[in-house]
């Protein structure tokens, strides 16, 4: 019981987006655009205008210039209720006086669908995301995770052209997010509609999303496929804020940066100064045991397969290492070791005053 | 009773049952009063001759067609004020609470002495415009407007506690705008959305409303009306036993009239109070 794909997937584009709330800039120019069926993950820090860019996508706020453009067409004027975008929140928002099928077939409803025929709906959309046995359940009676499941089916009900998630997982515990978030993606494969899926949290957006667009101060920082943000990130903030990044001090010299007695191709633009730092992946730092040197294991963390080092170089810059589990385990706090950086183009980045 | 001390425990009962007794105990003397005649034992005359009596049914009926029309101006006063405030200007909320207490500042005494005032001036000046007929409606004897407006102002200060305690428990942004994602427009979204999940607050500031206009008797004395109130005094000066049998009876049916609203709007499974936990991870 597949209910049909939505019958065309739309594009969505933000044009020069800004607002500002009293003194705060929410969003400063954004553009964006989001491809037919794709789903594109919001990722940035808190006030960072995620949020708000989606809101303006629903039709909850209106943007102080700039536009949203739903295939071509103007939306930014639209009132929320014509703007055939269904919406999942963050907070629990089910109708606590409708169960689970009336709740899911509350948009066809106001759309004055029959009675028979939205029911029959909302029991294919309930069955979409498995909770088909639940439907005269009340939200009060239903766990989180299963009420973020209603929500969603609720969201699907009217047949939307864009999909909107506003941090949808994060009142779940870390189990259940990791289900529902690899629910979320299949039914969004299976309908193939545009969806725009906002969050703080780096992981679920790298595992979940086609795009991710990180934002910082109402801007886009970059939008990329995830292993393209990860292993190619556009700017120091992008690199730090996806994955973890050590900073190691390091100087250029042309187009080479010199880290830890190893010369490297620098990746990328590097600064006008000389001293400069050098942004370095766990995984991308080799640590050995050697007695004669200044660099010391400060803590272990075991992580599954492979166990991060948390290393104390001489100049007091703290690096983090993975290494497998199994070589780490030779390896304990207080050893002195050699750390050494894998031989590829780094990125590099200012020094902070 | 898990966790109390014995003490405690045995404190509830007693209080439970000195407060029940400081209300009951006047209630019972006051049926005992109205039922035992000396000389003649126990007798129901006092309360079949109320029905007999001039005006009773004409001052019942008009205090309830006031307490509806009172119930009817207040919500639909209050509630579009209380969920916009709610969505767009939650730092007005003080000033809100302010004025909508005023009410409890100002005695009824210098309140009804305002209205009479206005109700003079008003035909002396506008006696050649249409206003006039307004001011002539407003005082029709048969059912005062002009109580209604007078009780809804009194009403605001016990409505707009209900309505705020009961908005306060459920998260209207956010289910205004899921049934606005919905496709509700926005006074859709309002009632179907958000209403019914104010049923008890709605209920309560109901019932207060009802509860003031049944009891009220100074506005609608000085203005020179009868509703039930004042029926009851004017009556309560000839006989005593009969005004009694009175005080009773209209205790009796404000409780049955209660009870009534309560039953109407009895609980869904679902009109519990929405969850409205914002997680952060």
């Amino acid at each position: 019981m597949t209910p049909t794909p939505t019958p065309t997937a739309a594009t969505v584009e933000f044009r020069g987006l800004r607002r500002t709330f009293g003194t705060t800039t929410a969003l400063d120019g954004l553009d964006l655009t989001v491809a037919p069926g794709e789903l594109l993950a919001l990722l940035g820090p808190s006030g960072c205008g995620k949020t708000t860019a989606l809101r303006m996508l629903a039709g909850f706020e209106t943007p102080d210039s700039g536009s949203v453009l739903v295939d071509g067409r103007d939306v930014t004027r639209v009132p929320a209720h014509r703007r055939d975008a269904g919406m999942v929140f963050q907070s629990y928002s089910l109708f606590p006086h409708l169960d689970c099928v009336d709740n899911v077939a509350f948009g066809p409803r106001m759309r004055k669908t029959g009675r028979a025929e939205r029911h029959r709906q909302a029991a294919e959309l309930l069955e979409l995301v498995g909770l088909g046995d639940k439907g005269d359940r009340y939200p009060h009676q239903l766990s989180g995770g299963q009420q973020q499941r209603v929500a969603l089916a609720r969201a699907l009900a009217l047949r939307p052209r864009v999909l909107l998630l506003d941090e949808p997982l994060s009142a779940l515990d870390a189990k259940v997010r990791l289900t529902l978030r690899d629910e979320i993606r299949r039914i969004q494969r299976e309908l193939g509609i545009t969806t725009l899926f906002v969050t703080h949290d780096q992981e679920e957006a790298l595992s979940t999303a086609d795009r991710v667009a990180v934002m910082r101060g109402g801007r886009l920082e970059q939008c990329a496929p995830p292993a393209e943000l990860y292993g190619r990130p556009a700017t120091a903030f992008v690199a730090e804020f996806v994955g973890t990044m050590s900073r190691i001090p390091g100087r250029l010299h042309g187009g080479t940066v010199e880290v830890l007695g190893h010369r490297l191709p620098v990746d990328g633009e590097a600064p006008a100064a000389r001293e400069v730092d050098v942004l370095v992946r766990p995984e991308d730092l080799r640590v050995t045991a050697d007695g004669a040197c200044s660099a010391r294991i400060v803590a272990t963390a075991f992580l599954g397969a492979t166990t991060r080092l948390t290393v104390r170089l001489a100049d007091a810059t703290e690096v983090k290492a993975d290494l497998p589990t199994h070589e780490a385990a030779a390896l304990a706090a207080g050893d002195a070791v050699t750390v050494a950086p894998r031989e590829r183009p780094v990125l590099v980045a200012a020094r902070p005053a | 009773m898990a966790g109390l001390t014995p003490l405690t425990r045995a404190w509830r009962p007693a209080v439970l049952g000195l407060a029940g007794l400081y209300f009951l105990v006047p209630l019972a003397a006051s049926v005992v009063f109205t039922v035992d005649v000396p000389g003649r034992g126990l007798t129901f005359d006092a309360y079949t001759r109320i029905i007999g009596t001039e005006g009773f049914l004409t001052s019942l009926l008009l205090s309830l067609g006031l307490a509806a029309a009172t119930i009817a101006v207040v919500l639909l006063l209050l509630v579009p004020a209380a969920v916009a405030l709610r969505l767009g200007a939650p730092r007005l909320r003080p000033v809100v609470e302010a004025v909508c207490s005023l009410p409890l500042v100002v005695p009824p005494i210098a309140f009804v002495a305002g209205i009479g005032t206005v109700l003079k001036w008003g035909p002396e000046h506008l006696s050649r415009t249409p206003l006039f007929q307004t001011f002539v409606a407003l005082q029709n004897p048969d059912f005062p407007v002009v109580l209604v407006l007078a009780y809804a102002v009194m009403a605001l200060p016990f409505a707009h506690r209900a309505l705020d305690a009961g908005l306060r428990a459920v998260d209207v942004r956010t289910l205004v705008e899921a049934a606005r994602s919905c496709g509700a427009g926005p006074v859709r979204a309002l009632v179907t959305a958000v209403l019914p999940n104010l049923r008890g607050a709605l209920m309560n500031a109901a019932f207060l409303t009802l509860a003031l206009v049944l009891g009220e008797y100074t506005v609608a004395q000085l203005l020179g009306f009868r509703p039930f109130a004042v029926w009851i005094v004017n009556v309560s000066g000839s006989q005593a036993q009969m005004s009694v049998a009175v005080s009773v009876l209209s205790l009796l049916v404000t409780w049955v009239l209660l009870l009534a609203l309560a039953g109407a709007g009895g609980r869904t499974p679902g009109a519990r109070r929405a969850r409205t936990a914002k997680g952060t991870p």
